[in-house]
């Protein structure tokens, strides 16, 4: 039962904000004393592994073409497309930036976007206004939820969207510590399995998007029909 | 025959360059570190396997050393704002073709390449595709572009001091899951968790590791982290040795279920805090509470979608 110390020090480490390389040195350390392993042996176990899954950093090999394409103006050009999206309401901007941040992400471009990049000066703003089109003049309460909305639906469009691309570190993480078990998989074996995924976040963020402009044109349509132009 | 050892030859150049360049960069404080980091991950490519076991492990250790005294980052190689967006107004989509170019070689070379066991090591070959992809995106970044040859390593060096020490994260939890199954972490773990989970029931498992994948994700604020640790406890013994799932699925899709779980802490600052921030909200949860009414569904989603796909 010792061994478990190792997953308290590593759930401890994160929890606390050591520097997570220490808190994986430490775990590691921790289990293979309580396991009753020597020094040696835990230092050289885990140079071993080290060794064997190098292949999950070579990912970085491609950060040469994102740098040049970056400097000729990648980002910018991921901006002029987003500003570009014809989305009369926020449920539908938000979906369409959503599904751009998807197919972008499995790409391997998941840094065209983001919430420096893309969400504060673009889609954040571009919500807003298209809130206020259906709604009227929001109040404060309600245009700090869009922009929640806009952020929120960056992450999930990020995080469903980079496992298609085989060639990310959780792809090559999962790759790696599958090997150490015995069970060898190819990256396009695992990235795959996360479309399905990719599909239903998808279909469930556009959902509650829809309700979210359901909610919003209710509200507007009794009083005035007046600004109906502004969309 | 072209072997995974080639790739490692092509990423030591790289993690080389980036050493180098870094060292250059009079602008950054810390080169030294910084080139001292990148030096040891070149090492480590080229002659890790030379190294031995007890010397890979002083390797890492002087890798968390530096990584835990921190990188820098310089300004060398900052393109100006103007010069980019008239950039991207002469070349517009042609960006994106480039960029297109390294998941398409991947795609296509994984299957080409395996009806050519005698030019790429068949066990390898969507790794071998992938630098492939890189080096053809290079090619046509080149050809179409017009960029000075050493642009694409400074850039690539520019945005490597950007990411830091995180570069080796994965890695370094994929080891750890080594030292994991060597100490019989799974089996401890599995003893305890397999007290609440009724004998037998093959959807309590998946519940359990779903749940388990998302709960520790909340508490350490990172997927990865929860991976190895989760893998080892119920995937691993569990649902893979015990129940015959497909590895693949289990485990892939089990990695999703952990994203559901960063989606819902404060803890991974990055994504939820920071934009929060960013964007002047009063509410620091502005962006969580966004998100709770996804990721919950979608973690139901992602157990079902295991208990379907993997048995």
């Amino acid at each position: 039962m010792w061994v478990l110390l190792g997953i308290a020090v590593i759930v401890a480490g994160f929890m606390l904000r050591f520097n997570p390389l220490l808190v994986i040195l430490a775990s590691a350390l921790a289990t293979g004393l309580a396991a009753g392993l020597d020094l040696v042996a835990i230092v050289s176990a885990f140079g071993k592994a080290f060794n064997e899954t190098r292949y999950v950093s070579i990912v970085w090999i491609v950060l040469p073409v994102i740098g040049l394409l970056e400097a000729y103006g990648l980002r910018e050009r991921a901006r002029a497309l987003i500003g570009g999206l014809r989305g009369a309401t926020v449920g539908r901007l938000l979906a369409g930036y959503m599904l751009l941040r998807q197919v972008t992400a499995a790409l391997g471009l998941t840094s065209v976007a983001g919430h420096p990049q893309t969400v504060r000066p673009l889609v954040a703003p571009m919500a807003l206004a298209a809130a206020e089109a259906q709604a009227g003049p929001l109040p404060e309460k309600e245009s700090e939820e869009i922009k929640g909305w806009s952020a929120a639906t960056d992450n999930i469009g990020l995080f469903f969207g980079e496992d298609i691309f085989l060639a990310i570190g959780s792809i090559l993480l999962i790759k790696g510590l599958l090997e150490q078990y015995g069970i060898i998989v190819q990256p396009l074996q695992l990235s795959v399995w996360a479309i399905p995924t990719a599909i239903a976040a998808f279909l469930i963020h556009g959902f509650r998007l829809w309700r979210l402009d359901r909610r919003l044109n209710a509200r507007r349509a009794p009083t005035a029909p007046a600004r109906e132009d502004a969309a | 025959m072209i072997t995974l050892q080639w790739v490692y030859i092509l990423a030591g150049a790289a993690f080389a360059a980036f050493a180098l360049l870094g060292l250059a960069d009079a602008s950054n404080p810390r080169r030294l570190r910084n080139a001292l980091f990148w030096g040891l991950m070149a090492a480590s490519m080229w002659a890790g396997d030379r190294l031995g076991d007890f010397g890979n492990g002083l390797l890492v250790i002087a890798l968390v050393a530096i990584g835990g005294l921190g990188l820098g980052r310089g300004t060398v190689g900052e393109v100006a704002p103007e010069v980019r967006a008239e950039r991207a107004a002469r070349h517009r989509n042609a960006l994106f073709l480039i960029a297109l170019v390294i998941p398409a070689t991947a795609l296509i070379g994984t299957f080409l390449f395996k009806h050519l066991p005698a030019l790429v090591d068949a066990k390898q070959v969507t790794l071998i595709s992938l630098a492939l992809g890189v080096l053809l995106a290079l090619a046509a970044g080149h050809a179409l572009l017009r960029a000075p040859p050493g642009l694409p390593l400074q850039q690539g060096r520019r945005l490597m001091d950007q990411v830091g020490w995180a570069a080796v994260l994965p890695q370094m939890l994929a080891s750890l899951g080594a030292v994991f199954a060597m100490a019989g972490v799974g089996e401890a773990v599995g003893a305890i968790i397999r007290l609440g989970i009724p004998e037998g029931s093959l959807l309590g498992a998946v519940i359990a590791y779903g749940l388990g994948m998302a709960l520790f994700t909340i508490v350490m604020g990172n997927a990865f982290a929860a991976f190895p640790v989760m893998f080892a406890a119920i995937g691993m013994p569990l649902l893979i040795a015990g129940y015959h799932g497909d590895a693949a699925i289990v485990s892939a899709i089990g990695m999703l279920a952990g994203f559901c779980g960063t989606l819902m802490t404060p803890m991974a600052a990055n994504f939820n805090l920071v934009p929060a921030a960013l964007l002047e909200l009063k509410d620091d949860y502005g962006v969580i509470r966004r998100q709770i009414g996804t990721a919950l569904p979608l973690l139901a989603i992602n157990i079902l979608f295991i208990y379907w796909f993997a048995f």
